[in-house]
């Protein structure tokens, strides 16, 4: 088994139950995976009970319920209080629609602590577009009355090339909407983005125009409101920590019960995550050989294995060696220490040069039919 | 963004103060986010109910801990917890 440790890894903080994939919007930067349609088998709610208690009792605190769109599990109501009966900190992590006042009273009565609401844009044209659904305005009066039942309001904004000019509006949406917190989040280029990377991936002069917006922003609200930047990798030298370290705090468990170490580990090849259906959460985080799979440092080829910032970055991220590079073993290749640095710059350039096609190519939206046609 | 002295200090509604039994410390708990505690910031967080000033919270913690001249730790650190909204004076 690869990077086996011998001492004992550190227990799971993070759990994010990703409670189905069904989805009334069709994002195409969406993080489920391509073949999504697959997995039909959603776990029921003892099972999510079950592995809700299990993971409490080795220690995960934060409790992200997500998807997918969470809403449209009936059951969610029930799980937030048994969350809540267990001391989890629960986030809801949604697109907003179909949620109702009456359901936001019902979630805060079973002890929801905390709701993430994303808008995909500033304005109803583009936002409705990106979404594949008209969903603007009913999002904006949703994170209204997340406010006035007195969550903490974070509003999510995922950016790339289609969205990133509206940087001023999209911060000033936020502070009209009296966002507590504000998540910038620079897409990401798994799943349903890396198909479309060519039509989402923004410019380094996009990229830095925008950050210096939102840089000068974040300190006109400190005190007010709080920023989480997550950074554009594809224009960094180093990677990210990804997962904070593979197998040493977040725990995904997927709509059919598959225990990932990261939600994107789904499409790395040979890691037989196991299942919940099969395994307690705890022999699943210590034993498995999905999650013991990168702890660590054994597994690591050159340059990694012999740079001096391995334990800051563990590697970097997995899921991009193996998108990028073919092999998952490899260094993160963001990094300017990989050989297959020439990637990124590669898929910089072609971003660029679809910019300037004569005919664009249309973004692949998320949804059922194009899954199965990607599958 | 300082403590105002005449006013009582309150922990924050959109967070929460929790003893965690599996790290056997405190923490506090907010959005995608959690800060771990030592156990003096605890008990200074603990008294944060809404009723004291810090005058008398820096007396109480004197007095349950038989010292003295804690006035400035604990203003430093109710200040850090000021400017990271895990305690408001409204």
């Amino acid at each position: 088994m690869a990077g086996l440790t011998k001492t004992k890894p550190t227990p799971p903080r993070w759990l994010l139950a990703e409670l189905t994939y069904a989805c009334p919007l069709q994002c195409p930067y969406c993080s489920n995976p391509l073949d999504y349609t697959k997995y039909q088998n959603e776990l029921d709610t003892d099972d999510w009970k079950r592995v809700l208690t299990q993971a409490r009792k080795m220690g995960a605190v934060q409790l992200g319920f997500s998807g997918g769109e969470p809403l449209t599990r009936q059951d969610l109501p029930e799980l937030v209080k048994h969350a809540r009966e267990l001391g989890y900190y629960s986030n809801l992590i949604t697109s907003g629609y179909g949620l109702t006042e009456e359901k936001i009273i019902a979630l805060k009565e079973a002890g929801l602590d905390h709701i993430q609401v994303s808008i995909q844009a500033s304005s109803q044209e583009l936002n409705d577009h990106i979404a594949g659904t008209a969903s603007f305005n009913h999002k904006k009066e949703v994170a209204h009355l997340v406010k006035k039942h007195g969550y903490p309001m974070v509003l999510c904004v995922v950016i790339h090339r289609e969205n990133i000019h509206q940087m001023p509006e999209i911060l000033a949406m936020a502070e009209e909407l009296g966002a507590d917190y504000l998540e910038l989040a620079n897409t990401q280029y798994y799943g349903w983005a890396h198909t479309n990377r060519d039509q989402l991936l923004p410019t380094k002069a996009q990229f830095e125009k925008a950050e210096i917006i939102a840089q000068a922003f974040k300190e006109q609200v400190a005190g007010k409101m709080k920023i989480y930047y997550v950074v554009p990798d594809f224009y960094e030298d180093r990677p990210k920590a990804c997962m904070n370290g593979w197998g040493t705090t977040f725990l995904t468990i997927a709509p059919d019960g598959v225990a990932l170490p990261c939600h994107s580990a789904r499409e790395l090849p040979g890691l037989d995550c196991p299942s919940v259906k099969d395994y307690s959460v705890e022999e699943i985080w210590n034993e498995s050989k999905a999650f013991n799979f990168f702890r660590g440092t054994e597994w690591m080829k050159e340059p990694c294995r012999s740079c001096d910032e391995k334990d800051k970055d563990f590697g970097g991220c997995h899921c991009q060696a193996y998108l990028l590079t073919g092999d998952m073993h490899n260094t993160d290749p963001v990094c300017s220490k990989s050989p297959h640095h020439g990637v990124i710059q590669e898929a910089i350039d072609s971003a660029a040069a679809s910019t300037l096609a004569e005919n664009e190519k249309p973004l692949v939206f998320r949804n059922s039919k194009n899954s199965k046609l990607l599958s | 963004m300082s403590i105002n002295p005449e006013l009582p200090i309150q922990f924050s509604r959109t967070h929460r103060l929790q003893w965690e039994e599996a790290q056997q410390k405190n923490v506090i708990l907010y959005p995608e986010g959690m800060v771990e505690l030592n156990q003096s910031s605890a008990e200074i967080l603990k008294l944060c109910d809404g009723t004291r000033t810090l005058a008398q919270i820096v007396s109480d913690l004197e007095a349950a801990f038989s010292t003295s001249g804690l006035t400035n730790d604990i203003t430093a650190f109710l200040e850090v917890a000021l400017q990271n909204g895990w305690i408001n004076q409204n």
